[in-house]
C-alpha cells in the first residue's frame, strides 16, 4: 500500500520538493528577522511620520491574500519592468516583504510591552539612545520575540505551500507527478501521496509551533 | 489598460467574487460553530471530547489549507468519500478555521472572571444557561478582535481554492491571462475585486469593535 512512496526515487523527490518550500521559508525568515527588527525599532521611536508610513505598509501587505501579491510580482513585474523572475525568486521577494512587516509588528508589540522605567533607568545611567536599545530594550524584548518569531516561521512554512500556484515545482507538484505516473497501476496513489504530504507538513510545523509554545510558557514573566 | 476589455469581463469577475464570498461565508459560519462547540465542551468539562478537540486543533493549525484541500478533493475519493469541489472548499475552510476560532473563544472564556461563573452557578443556572447567558456574551466581546482577525484571515485563505477546480477570482485571472494575454487588465481586476471584498469586511469589523468596546 505504501509502496508508491518508496518506488524508484519517489521518496527522495518528495523530500527535494519539500526542501524547495522550506528553503524559501528559511531565506524569507532570515530577511524578516533583520528587516523586522530595524523597522520595529523605528516604529517604536514615537516619530508620528515614520509610524504612519510603516503602519500603512503593514495594512497594505495584510489587505491582500499572498497569492495575489505573488501573481503581481510573478506575472506583473516581469511584464512591466521587463525582468524575468523565477517563481522561487518571486516567492522569496513576497514572503520576505510579508515577513518583514509581520516581524516589525511583533517587535513593536514586544518593545511597547517593556515598562517605561527600563528606558528611564537606562537613560539615567547615561546610555545613549542606541545603546539603550542594544543593551537594555532588545535583550528584554527577546523573551517575547523568540517564541513569536518561531511561530512566524511555522506560519511562513505553511503559507509558502501556495507557490505551487505560480508553477514552482515543490512537494505538491512532485506528488502530482508521482500520482500521474501510477494512474494505471495504483488506485490509492492520490490518497497515500497527499496523505503523506499532509503528514510531512505536520511533522515540520508541529515541533516548531510546540517549541514556540514551550518557550512562551517558560518566559511569560 | 483596455477598459473595454475590463467592462466585457466584469461579469466573470462578479461571478467569481460571489463564489469567493459564499465560500468564505459558509466556511466562517461553520468555523464559529466548531469554535463554540469546543468552548462548550471546555465549560462542561467533557474530558474525552476536550482531548479530541485538542488533537484536532494541533492537526488543523499545523498543516496548510492547500494540502488539506488536496487531500479532501483528490485523496478521499480513492477511499470512497466523494465530495464536490464547493463542499470540499467549505469543509477545508471550516477544518482550518475551526481551530483558529476555538483558540479565540478559549481566550475569551479564560478571560471571563471566575466570579461571574460562580455567581451564575449560585443563582442556580444550568450549565447551558451559564454558557448562553453568562459566559458566551462576555467571552464573545472579549474575543471579538481575535475573531475579526480570523474572519479576515479565512477570507484571504479562500484565494487558493482554484487548485480544487473552483472558479474563484484567482482562477478567473489566470484564465484571462492564459487565453487573451491581458496580464495588466486581469491583475488589475483581481486586485480591485479583492479590495471590494476585503475592505468592507475589515472596516465593518473595526466599526463593530468600536461600537461594542463598552463591554
Amino acid at each position: 500500500m505504501f509502496d508508491i512512496l518508496f518506488e524508484g526515487n519517489n521518496f527522495i523527490r518528495l523530500m527535494v520538493g519539500l526542501w524547495v518550500t522550506v528553503k524559501i521559508s528559511l531565506i524569507a525568515i532570515v530577511i524578516s528577522l533583520v528587516g523586522g527588527m530595524v523597522l520595529g525599532i523605528l516604529m517604536s521611536l514615537k516619530n508620528r511620520f515614520i509610524y504612519a508610513i510603516l503602519k500603512f505598509g503593514l495594512e497594505v501587505v495584510r489587505i491582500m491574500p499572498q497569492i495575489v501579491w505573488l501573481m503581481l510580482v510573478y506575472f506583473g513585474l516581469s511584464k512591466w519592468a521587463n525582468i524575468h523572475i523565477s517563481g522561487v525568486g518571486a516567492a522569496i521577494i513576497i514572503f520576505s516583504i510579508w515577513g518583514v512587516f509581520e516581524m516589525m509588528d511583533l517587535v513593536r508589540g514586544a518593545v511597547s510591552s517593556i515598562p517605561k522605567h527600563q528606558f528611564e533607568s537606562a537613560a539615567s545611567l547615561g546610555l545613549k539612545s542606541y545603546q539603550i536599545y542594544i543593551y537594555v530594550i532588545i535583550p528584554l524584548a527577546m523573551r517575547r520575540l523568540v517564541p513569536a518569531s518561531i511561530n512566524l516561521l511555522s506560519r511562513m512554512i505553511k503559507t509558502t505551500s501556495i507557490v505551487v500556484l505560480i508553477g514552482v515545482v515543490e512537494v505538491v507538484k512532485v506528488g502530482q507527478q508521482i500520482i500521474d505516473n501510477a494512474v494505471f497501476t495504483d488506485n490509492y496513489a492520490a490518497f497515500i501521496v497527499y496523505g503523506f504530504i499532509f503528514f510531512l507538513y505536520f511533522a515540520i510545523c508541529y515541533p516548531v509551533s510546540k517549541l514556540s509554545k514551550i518557550l512562551e510558557n517558560r518566559w511569560s514573566a | 489598460m483596455d477598459f473595454e476589455f475590463i467592462k466585457e469581463f466584469t461579469p466573470m469577475f462578479i461571478t467569481a467574487g460571489i463564489l469567493t464570498v459564499k465560500l468564505a461565508f459558509f466556511g466562517i459560519v461553520l468555523s464559529i460553530i466548531i469554535g463554540l462547540a469546543s468552548m462548550s465542551s471546555r465549560v462542561l468539562n467533557l474530558k474525552f471530547i476536550n482531548k479530541i478537540f485538542d488533537i484536532y486543533i494541533e492537526i488543523s493549525r499545523n498543516t496548510p489549507l492547500l494540502i488539506q484541500l488536496f487531500f479532501l478533493y483528490y485523496g478521499l475519493p480513492k477511499v470512497g468519500i466523494k465530495l464536490d469541489s464547493f463542499s470540499c472548499g467549505v469543509i477545508g475552510l471550516a477544518f482550518l478555521g475551526g481551530s483558529y476560532m476555538a483558540e479565540s473563544f478559549r481566550l475569551g472564556y479564560e478571560a471571563v472572571k471566575k466570579a461571574q461563573i460562580e455567581a451564575g452557578l449560585s443563582l442556580g443556572l444550568s450549565k447551558f444557561q451559564l454558557i448562553f447567558h453568562v459566559i458566551l456574551p462576555q467571552a464573545f466581546f472579549i474575543a471579538l478582535p481575535s475573531i475579526s482577525a480570523n474572519i479576515i484571515f479565512l477570507t484571504k485563505e479562500t484565494s487558493i481554492v482554484s487548485v480544487i477546480a473552483l472558479a474563484d477570482l484567482v482562477y478567473a485571472t489566470k484564465d484571462i491571462m492564459g487565453l487573451y494575454y491581458m496580464t495588466d487588465e486581469a491583475l488589475f481586476m483581481l486586485v480591485v475585486s479583492y479590495l471590494i471584498i476585503i475592505l468592507p469586511i475589515s472596516l465593518g469589523l473595526t466599526l463593530l469593535e468600536k461600537r461594542l468596546s463598552y463591554v
